[in-house]
């Protein structure tokens, strides 16, 4: 083995260690930046294109959608939304009233294109039919007002 | 004797792995939505904070040698949105011969894209430090064939690979369909060996795609099939299909409500350089909240 071969085998090592010590408090400082501008976390919604905010909840009339969207929320989203999506240290609540007026359509556009940059994975791996029965359930969710 | 401490040194392996997802545990449990595929990856990255622990086995059939058993950890962490990490640790039992630990794996998957496109691109970057005993064909590269798995522990684990991988992993999903195309090139760091080619595709459904209104284990949306297909294309000197393996895999994953998966992967060699017979198996639990835990450990008040 050469000396260059040696000395970027090492370098890769060190790099490989420092990645794994440094990647936990990558995940804190994102949580931390967003707990900071938390004010601003709905401005996503706004992002939503016209034509995916226009889409109606096929599931709308569904009448078990809000209870298997309450189980997949459950599952998947309360670690950060909160156990009733109050909203947590990670992520904002979905109680909130631009929630409450964001269309279906700009919900759904939301958990399948996530805010990555946020924190917030992209949600497509969940088939179409489940990420409507989620948002069927978040429109059922009442007011943080309501509920205290 | 040598069977003996065979069995002990395996023993101790997997108890290692037993303990490393006991100690897991301390995290609390997140549902898994996982993708069946064992080879290819699609673009889902881990969620933020949360921590995967995965056991693997394959069993493999040797012509001209002893069949074996390559098995291997995995810790997988998402430490953003956009960026994955992950340590593999692996090792073999070939029969009649012996149980070696064969080295260990660090891979990273970053997103580069903010939002879902047509296709997702994820880039991906593997650096391993491996021997040439490692037998889990968790990638089919260059020009690699059966008969390089029929040497014996004893000589193969006499070379010492580090070896650096880029991959580009493309994925989409429609209509509860994902489809996943991974191209592959490896530079082996030691000697003088040149880059190598390889491709894993992919293609998997839930059962179902509307979930059910009671939580349930046996429910369709909890199962995904599919099929994967994976092999090597050569290296710069000669690119290309000859002397090359190639497989075809069904795959098959259930994500029970109870934070386990379970996949298992039946493989057959489409050529004559390939084994005949792979059988693969897994099961994993991921962990919501590791990160916070870590960070609690380092003094961080609860919210």
């Amino acid at each position: 083995m050469t000396t260059i071969q040696a000395a970027a085998i090492r370098i890769i090592s060190a790099g490989m260690f420092l990645a794994l010590a440094v990647s936990p408090i990558c995940a804190q400082t994102e949580s931390a930046k967003l707990k900071k501008d938390d004010g601003s976390v709905y401005d996503e919604l706004a992002k939503a294109p016209k034509k995916a905010a226009a889409r109606r909840n096929p599931l709308e009339n569904d009448p078990e959608a809000v209870e298997a969207g309450a189980n997949l929320f459950t599952l998947h989203c309360a670690e950060c939304h909160g156990a009733t999506a109050e909203g947590g240290r990670k992520a904002p609540s979905l109680r909130a009233d631009p929630v409450r007026r964001a269309t279906p359509g700009t919900l759904f556009w939301i958990l399948t294109n996530g805010v990555v940059r946020r924190g917030m994975p992209v949600w497509s791996k969940l088939p179409e039919p489940q990420r409507w029965q989620i948002v069927s359930y978040l429109k059922s969710l009442p007011s943080a007002e309501a509920s205290n | 004797m040598q069977k003996i401490a065979s069995f002990l040194y395996a023993t101790r392996l997997h108890l290692s792995l037993v303990l490393v997802l006991v100690l897991g545990g301390m995290a609390s449990a997140a549902h898994a939505q996982e993708s069946p595929y064992i080879v290819a990856y699609d673009h889902y990255l881990e969620e933020p904070g949360n921590l995967e622990l995965e056991y693997f086995s394959t069993f493999g059939t040797q012509r001209g040698g002893n069949d074996y058993h390559a098995f291997w950890g995995e810790i997988e962490y998402g430490a953003t949105a956009w960026w994955t990490t992950e340590l593999y640790v692996d090792g073999q039992t070939t029969f009649n011969d012996s149980t070696i630990f064969t080295g260990f794996r660090f891979e990273n998957r970053i997103r580069p894209l903010q939002r879902e496109h047509f296709i997702n691109p994820i880039l991906y970057f593997e650096y391993e430090q491996i021997s040439g005993a490692d037998k889990i064909l968790k990638e089919d590269e260059g020009h690699d064939v059966e008969a390089d798995y029929a040497v014996p522990n004893a000589l193969a684990r006499r070379e010492h690979n580090h070896e650096l991988e880029f991959k580009l992993l493309l994925s989409k999903t429609f209509k509860g369909w994902n489809i996943a195309e991974n191209t592959l090139a490896a530079k082996n760091l030691t000697g003088g060996n040149p880059w190598e080619f390889g491709y894993a595709i992919g293609a998997s459904r839930p059962l179902a795609l509307k979930a059910s209104a009671k939580r349930c284990s046996f429910c369709r949306e909890n199962f995904v099939a599919g099929v994967e297909m994976y092999g090597g294309l050569g290296d710069r000197h000669s690119f290309g299909l000859h002397d090359t393996s190639h497989y075809v895999a069904p795959v098959v994953a259930w994500n029970l409500p109870s934070d386990w998966t379970l996949r298992v992967s039946p493989g057959f060699g489409l050529n004559d350089n390939s084994h005949r017979f792979l059988l693969r198996w897994g099961v994993s639990r991921e962990f919501s909240g590791f990160g916070d835990m870590i960070a609690r450990l380092f003094g961080r008040q609860k919210p």
